[in-house]
């Protein structure tokens, strides 16, 4: 593997471009690893990388049915912040977006972290009231978070509609300035080529479509390649978790929804900041390409269809044009929909399985992107040592029977009003 | 997009109607706590054909029992429920 650096780059310039390998190999699966990860998007690869990289375990295959990072992990916003309520949340995101902080320098991959900030608009003194005691809570917790004034916002974002007759009137914000965007098929592929570099096998075109089970232990996966030996095994499939974990007998606390998000033609500068609103759902950034990214509401009905409806489009674009007009004059240029994994309690689920040595990594509903590395970290010690670490021990399985949901907007148990 | 026939309404745009939950997850009235958990939480989240509770919340207001694939989003049939 070719070291990225600058003098590499010069070299390369000047000999025609010819001597970058590949970023990871094409590996035929071996017969029997240490541990087997399910599914190489964005967390699969970022948990295989660690369990080699921080755990010493070098026997690991990431088996992914179609292509690496084909999945949620490129079909986000790119959104990357830490701005939540309840604390255990807060311990998990920081984590992750801590880990993001160096993460092109830990995998010698540019991922284009941009810490543009993370604007959360409020529009109402009940708004202001709810910001302002999030804020307190993520300051408590050492998070950055900062109030912020319409006047301050007016000078962030000269864009957004002000005016005091306009159809959401700005009243206020809270923004965590670490937050921001992150460029999310670098993400995949930089996991690939660091986790491929230190032995780990990415076996693509590799669809599971069972497990042994011997006494209760799981001790191969059963895959489109033949059956694979497997020491500990790793669900980490996003969409696809109730799917997976079906194979094993396991019926999960997680509905398959969907989640649109969407592209305009690409337009010089305008918004360099993330937006995002209090009493809408809806998400406005500009990508590093010039293109404005939105994203809203999912279609709030399980499907795996990967193929939205229509009228999420015109409701996420009727959101973003009250609030920045200047919108209205653009092109949309593509729209996709993602399967998510919609939990019970809107939180994620990292935790040990009734089955022996099955684990489960899923139900991130829409908010798995922004983490993927510190949900790679935390999961690969699970898979390393058995164990969850004590940032990953409220997520667990059996919380749900417990009562001890992660409840962020209280919602209760439908996954549809997340 | 999908069409809903409501038995009562004829057919509608699905945004009128809300997803409530898949049957199996109905929770009978004298469930016990554990079973209560089981069938809250326990999930079959189908990938195919789905028989699934929706009400026509911006139409008549009625439940109904749609048999529906969740991959395809075809819908086989739409009853009032519960059955009169």
């Amino acid at each position: 593997m070719t070291r990225f650096s600058a003098l590499a780059l010069l070299c390369e310039g000047v000999h025609g471009q010819k001597g970058w390998t590949r970023h990871w190999r094409d590996p035929a699966p071996a017969k029997h690893y240490d541990v087997v990860v399910i599914g190489g998007g964005g967390h699969g690869l970022a948990t295989a990388y660690y369990l080699a990289n921080s755990h010493g375990v070098r026997s690991v295959a990431v088996l992914e049915r179609a292509w690496i990072g084909g999945g949620n992990t490129g079909r986000n916003t790119t959104i990357v912040r830490s701005n939540y309520r309840l604390p255990e949340l807060q311990r998990l995101l920081e984590f992750s977006l801590k880990t993001w902080e160096t993460l092109s320098d830990e995998l010698n991959y540019n991922v284009m972290f941009s810490q543009r900030g993370a604007l959360v608009l409020g529009h109402s003194d009940a708004d202001m009231t709810k910001l302002a005691e999030r804020g307190d809570a993520l300051r408590c917790a050492g998070i950055d978070a900062e109030l912020m004034s319409r006047e301050e916002i007016g000078r962030l974002v000269p864009l957004l509609d002000l005016s005091a007759d306009a159809r959401f009137p700005v009243v206020g914000g809270l923004i965590q300035r670490r937050g921001g965007t992150a460029r999310h098929d670098a993400v995949a592929w930089g996991f690939a080529r660091a986790a491929d570099a230190l032995g780990v096998d990415i076996v693509q075109n590799c669809e599971v479509t069972g497990f042994e089970i011997v006494a209760g232990k799981v001790t191969a996966v059963v895959t489109s390649r033949g059956v694979i030996g497997a020491g500990r095994v790793g669900i980490c499939v996003a969409g696809s978790s109730g799917v997976v974990a079906g194979l094993a007998g396991l019926k999960l606390p997680i509905e398959s929804h969907l989640l649109q998000a969407f592209v305009s033609e690409p337009v010089k500068p305008m918004i360099d900041t993330v937006i995002q609103s209090q009493s809408m759902h809806c998400y406005i950034s500009q990508s590093d390409k010039g293109e404005i990214v939105l994203g809203g509401d999912p279609d709030y009905y399980p499907t795996y269809s990967q193929r939205g409806s229509p009228h999420r489009i015109e409701h996420v674009a009727a959101q973003a044009i009250a609030l920045m007009p200047a919108l209205s004059r653009l092109r949309m240029l593509r729209g996709w929909a993602g399967t998510t994994d919609m939990s019970f309690d809107g939180s994620p689920i990292i935790s040990p399985t009734p089955v022996e040595g099955l684990y489960l990594n899923g139900g991130w509903c829409y908010g798995g992107f922004k983490a993927t590395p510190g949900s790679g970290r935390v999961y690969a010690h699970m898979l390393a040592t058995g164990e969850a670490d004590e940032i990953a021990a409220p997520f667990s399985l059996d919380r749900f029977a417990r009562g001890a949901t992660i409840d962020e907007p209280g919602a209760g148990p439908a996954p549809q009003a997340r | 997009m999908m069409l809903i026939a409501c038995p009562h309404c004829g057919p509608r745009a699905h945004v009128e109607f809300s997803y409530e939950r898949t049957m199996d997850a109905v929770l009978p009235l004298g469930a016990t706590p554990a079973d209560a958990a089981r069938i809250l939480y326990q999930r079959e989240n189908p990938r195919g054909p789905s028989l699934e509770l929706w009400r026509h919340t911006h139409g008549c207001g009625g439940w109904l029992r749609l048999a529906r694939n969740t991959l395809t989003h075809e819908i086989a049939e739409v009853l009032a429920w519960p059955p009169a």
